[in-house]
């Protein structure tokens, strides 16, 4: 439910906003839900991810799962039917929520297809696309930005993103590209020329597929409706992903450059590199801000990639990849929004760096994959709420009794004193239904305070 | 001045590198002389690559550095020298996963480090493995994968590649594979990157 903030919104400071949030995003009212197990699950699991979050110890440890293709696996479904068919893919995701003790909501890989088909994606390929129904979402490697065009990103990211990138990667939306500029409208004399500025037949055929690419997604928003009726209105399961963004290296990196390019960027042209990634924040933060914004869950998760140990080194780490990771991380919890950073592979030898780098005390968190937990909690778990760490091959190949040890480690190691969470450490596409119940019913047993 | 040439290329002088090659060609150097200074920074880089001291970026600048640098000495050679490969591999990202990179860095490490290798590219369905290997009677298969998509695929190749020949040893690696996952694939190792793979190889050679 997207958010309707008070009218002091711009003098609260940024703990106000994130308690405004938070309670906004915990609040019962105004919610769908429908039965009295409902209101005691989201009451509960409301205040528990709270508790964490604020450092606090909650009633017991707030137990997660990040989900990919398994949601779909598990209920007999497939990847395919989660992007092409509404009604199978609410289906399977209610099987799977009845199905196991879960604290929030579980989405799985429901994605709308034909939105990807009607834009003409080009930067991921999907299942019951260009990959079988069997097979799981990937992003598809490339250089979506030669090196030359450095300047033409760094001095307009927006006028970039939408002219020259959208165009690359978004077959439909080809006609941006020559959609004039707005300046036009600044005098009555200039607006016709600025009008005439969109004939281009391109043009006009990439608005038409921009606005039938909207209806496939408020149609995809009635079927998360659906399903939200019975996971949230019956069953009480609060959302915990309302936003998503990335670290400006990441955005140049990841997308942009490709992982090639960005690596010898990085000594052929490393001002441009800097200069580029500093360009983006304000663009980073207000793709947190405002999906959390809309979504009502005052959570953006950053999924950070290149900045990995064995990526780069500890001073490229510092030089080009943390300070607009940082900056960024600020800027979202600058506005109550937390930032909530999926720290794949391993960071043990970021740790100290973040940890030393004064960010705001109990307003992000951090799901960790590779790393130590014992470091992350002793260098970490005085400032910010962590979790994650369970090994997706475990969940795959190991045992009930080996993923309940595992758990059972982890919440030793991590669940004192509070501000910590249980979480894979990847996304699951592969499980066994038997570990991933153990999983559930060791934290849930074991993770309890008081 | 092969000295030279091994530091501008340890020390990412990527300019200063090139030069030098086509400068030791023009004073008269073999292209042998040039490729083997080549062979010797990418060691160096390999030693800090094993102990933390250089990463992803410096391989990738240094496999760039070599392309040019073979690009110039090629029109210098004669005839071709033939050099003795340590052993055959067959590289590939498995069936479902289309993921390349990680792959590309373990396939252009192992070539340098005197291996022969068939890169089977990315996505790769068991029955491309099962010919590879016997069409070039490679001994060692190298299966990459990224995601936990990865993991049956890689069980069902190994299960592959091994009936057809009992011998073949078959390491495993990637974003989300690890020791339990090389158990239930049934490959022989687990490299947890690169030089990894290389060490695991050179042992199997």
């Amino acid at each position: 439910m997207a958010n309707t903030f008070p009218d002091n919104w711009n003098k609260l400071t940024p703990e106000q906003k994130l308690d405004w949030r938070l309670a906004a995003w915990a609040a019962i009212e105004g919610k769908p839900l429908n039965t009295p197990q409902a209101v005691a699950n989201f009451t509960a699991a409301t205040r528990r991810y709270i508790d964490v979050l604020k450092l606090r110890e909650p009633d017991r440890v707030p137990r997660t799962l990040i989900l990919g293709d398994y949601v779909a696996h598990y209920a007999g479904s497939n990847p395919g039917e989660f992007f092409y068919d509404y009604p199978k893919a609410i289906e399977a995701t209610i099987k799977f929520c009845k199905d196991f003790d879960l604290d929030y909501g579980a989405g799985g890989n429901f994605m709308p297809g034909k939105l990807f088909d009607r834009l003409g994606y080009r930067l991921y390929r999907w299942p019951g696309g260009a990959l079988a129904p069997t097979q799981g979402f990937q992003f598809v490697e490339g250089e979506y930005m030669t090196a030359d065009e450095y300047d033409a990103l760094i001095a307009d990211p927006e006028s970039f993103a939408m002219r020259v990138y959208t165009p690359r990667v978004m077959g439909a939306l080809g006609g941006l590209g020559m959609v004039p500029s707005f300046f036009g409208t600044v005098e009555l004399p200039f607006v016709p020329f600025m009008l005439a500025g969109f004939s281009a037949p391109p043009t006009h055929e990439a608005f038409k597929a921009l606005l039938e690419a909207n209806q496939i997604v408020l149609e995809w928003f009635g079927a998360n409706a659906q399903l939200g009726a019975v996971t949230l209105g019956e069953m009480g399961l609060p959302g915990t992903m309302g936003g998503f963004s990335k670290a400006p290296f990441d955005y140049l990196g990841d997308s942009l450059r490709g992982t090639r390019g960005i690596m010898m960027d990085m000594y052929r042209r490393p001002a441009k590199v800097l200069a580029a990634v500093e360009r983006l924040v304000p663009m980073a933060i207000q793709m947190g801000v405002g999906a959390a914004n809309g979504s009502g869950t005052p959570f953006a998760m950053l999924p950070l990639h290149k900045g990995a140990d064995g990526f780069m080194s500890n001073a490229d780490f510092k030089k080009f990849y943390w300070p607009t990771l940082k900056a960024t991380i600020e800027g979202i919890a600058q506005e109550g929004v937390v930032p909530m950073m999926f720290v794949e592979g391993g960071y043990n030898q970021r740790l100290d760096i973040i940890a030393e780098s004064g960010l705001p005390k109990a307003a992000t968190m951090w799901i960790f994959d590779q790393t130590d937990m014992a470091q992350a909690k002793a260098k970490f778990g005085s400032w910010a709420c962590i979790g994650g760490n369970v090994p997706a091959s475990l969940f795959k190949a190991g045992t009930p009794e080996q993923i309940s040890d595992y758990v059972k480690k982890l919440v030793d190691t991590c669940a004192p004193g509070g501000g910590f969470f249980l979480s894979p450490g990847a996304v699951l596409d592969q499980a066994k239904a038997e570990n991933v119940h153990a999983y559930l019913k060791t934290a849930k047993e074991l993770g309890v305070y008081r | 001045m092969s000295q030279q040439l091994i530091n501008a290329i340890t020390e990412m002088q990527e300019e200063e590198a090139v030069a030098l090659a086509q400068q030791m060609l023009d004073e008269g150097a073999s292209p042998s002389a040039v490729l083997e200074a080549c062979k010797q920074a990418m060691d160096v880089i390999g030693q800090r690559f094993e102990k933390g001291e250089c990463f992803i970026p410096e391989l990738i600048l240094a496999g760039e550095m070599l392309s040019q640098v073979a690009k110039i000495v090629k029109p210098h050679i004669q005839q071709e020298t033939v050099e003795q490969k340590l052993g055959k591999v067959v590289v590939g990202t498995v069936a479902g996963d289309i993921h390349d990179i990680a792959k590309d860095i373990v396939v252009f490490m192992l070539d340098i480090n005197g291996f022969e290798v068939t890169d089977l590219g990315v996505d790769v369905p068991v029955a491309k493995f099962v010919e590879a290997v016997k069409a070039t009677g490679a001994k060692i298969v190298g299966l990459s994968g990224f995601l936990t998509l990865a993991y049956d695929p890689m069980k069902e190749t190994t299960a592959a590649v091994k009936a057809l020949d009992p011998e073949v040893k078959v390491m495993v690696g990637g974003g989300q594979i690890d020791e339990q996952i090389r158990e239930y694939t049934g490959a022989d190792a687990y490299g947890k990157d690169a030089m990894a793979a290389v060490a695991i190889a050179k042992g199997w050679a």
